[in-house]
């Protein structure tokens, strides 16, 4: 599975706002480059990020081309309770990754 | 570099080399080659022990009788001791491993070594920055010398410091070593390039390093 | 590697070739033409609106590669009055989408932050489409530069 790393705290209030930062490890081929002999390289990106908390969906997003390589993901969510987040990356030629990552709330 | 290439830097949770550096705790871990061992069975927690070490690179190997880069030495350790398949230069592995040991000595100051053994090397690498070369006819040091500071093609020249190798470059959108971003320099300048791991290219690396001499370690670095 | 003898003989038959080496004549119409239609596809024929929507990323750009940008939405996020999503197009890349965010009140704060590619020199447009159905924008242009030195080489 590609490397990710998901920054969030262990720890917050309830009602707290919690910014998570992702990183996931992925070239991010546009489609639009060619080779020197002209050829054109096949896309090959993350597609779709989703996060869930405790198995609700609290953010999803669509990638596109544009988005840079190694793909940063900044977002919030309101610290809820507690339990599991659940971070999920899919993409072209079956790509996947996934990470989880417990959250104390007090 | 410009401010947000900085922030990137400094950043642990947004700087994509991080991805590098946890691949490189991996590899640091796991047992390798034929004798079956991993970094961390000789030289242990690689924050305690690789401190310094990235800092004094490239420098002079005694069982090599000449001046190595740490890429090498790490090569070194994975053909002598762990009795594994060499490391292909800029290969993933090499470079999340490199970074790794590097970023033990983030933060410390660049100190290479002068004396009689290092000395033929550091002098041919001085000569090779201050050598015209190329279709351009352009040695380092007429723009890295005496034009630092000023424009080229939109973006400043920078003083040529290689304080923070391997690093992501923004161009590349991937981690990278010193002698990939010389090897860009050559071809800038319209010259043929090195292969890697040449002896030209570790003569300019110890130059280069021992020029930057004090300056701290930013491992893994961030540039355009 | 290629050797440089193939190459040139690639190049030369791509130039008596024309068409798909070649960027067309009227680039810029057929970029701009091809923004409004992605941003007409998440609109639809609702209007957009300037304000409440903050969209940060650096005016000189070292390199288009990866670009840090935000996005905030001045919202409550509460169930009634939320921000529903974030679109971020580029005008001058070879297709405007960046990427497209799906918020809601959970998120507390309608803020993201992510690095894009940009191709040239342009327009950045953030959309927010609120949850009254109304979408509101930011947009900022951007100057992009290249590092002298490169791998390639063939400029």
């Amino acid at each position: 599975m590609a490397r990710v790393v998901v920054n969030l705290p262990q720890q917050a209030r309830r009602g707290e706002i919690m910014e998570i930062r992702t990183l996931a490890g992925h070239d991010m081929e546009t489609g639009f480059r060619r080779t020197q002999l002209g050829q054109l390289i096949a896309r090959d990106i993350i597609t779709r990020f989703a996060c869930t908390y405790n198995g609700v969906e609290v953010f999803r997003a669509e990638l596109h081309p544009a988005m840079a390589a190694n793909p940063l993901i900044t977002f919030t969510t309101v610290a809820t309770e507690s339990g599991t987040l659940e971070f999920r990356w899919t993409g072209d030629n079956g790509f996947s990754a996934t990470h989880s990552a417990q959250i104390s709330v007090v | 570099m410009g401010r947000e290439t900085r922030a990137m830097q400094d950043d642990d949770t947004t700087n994509p080399a991080v991805l590098w550096l946890l691949d490189g705790e991996s590899l640091w871990n796991r047992k390798a080659g034929e004798a079956a061992k991993s970094c961390a069975d000789c030289h242990g927690g690689a924050g305690k022990s690789m401190k310094g070490v990235a800092a004094r690179y490239p420098g002079f190997d005694v069982s090599q009788k000449k001046v190595i880069n740490l890429e090498q030495r790490i090569g070194l350790c994975r053909t002598e001791q762990q009795k594994a398949p060499a490391l292909a230069y800029e290969s993933r592995d090499l470079l999340a491993l490199s970074a790794y040991v590097g970023r033990q000595s983030r933060g410390l100051p660049i100190d290479i070594q002068v004396n009689e053994k290092t000395k033929p090397f550091l002098e041919a690498g001085r000569a090779a920055f201050n050598r015209r070369q190329g279709q351009l006819n352009l040695a380092c040091a007429q723009c890295h010398d005496g034009n630092w500071g000023k424009s080229l093609a939109g973006n400043p020249i920078p003083q040529a410091h290689p304080t923070g190798y391997p690093l992501y470059r923004l161009e590349w959108q991937g981690l990278g070593s010193l002698q990939r971003r010389l090897r860009n320099c050559f071809i800038g300048v319209r010259a043929e390039p090195y292969s890697y791991g040449s002896p030209e290219y570790v003569e300019l690396e110890l130059y280069l390093m021992w020029r930057a001499r004090g300056m701290k370690l930013e491992t893994p670095a961030v540039r355009p | 590697m290629t050797s440089r003898r193939q190459f040139l003989v690639l190049a030369c038959g791509a130039l008596a070739t024309g068409a798909e080496a070649q960027l067309p004549p009227n680039i810029a119409a057929l970029r701009q033409a091809a923004l409004q239609e992605a941003v007409r596809k998440v609109v639809g024929d609702v209007p957009v609106q300037r304000g409440k929507v903050k969209l940060e990323l650096p005016p000189l750009i070292e390199n288009g590669n990866s670009v840090p940008l935000s996005v905030a939405v001045d919202s409550p996020m509460t169930a009634a009055d939320h921000v529903k999503a974030i679109h971020v197009f580029a005008e001058k890349n070879p297709q405007p989408n960046v990427i497209s965010a799906q918020l809601g009140p959970r998120a507390g704060r309608a803020r993201i932050a992510t690095r894009a590619r940009i191709a040239d020199t342009g327009t950045v447009v953030a959309i927010a489409q609120m949850s009254d159905g109304s979408f509101w924008s930011d947009s900022v242009s951007v100057v992009v530069t290249l590092s002298a030195c490169l791998e390639d080489g063939l400029i």
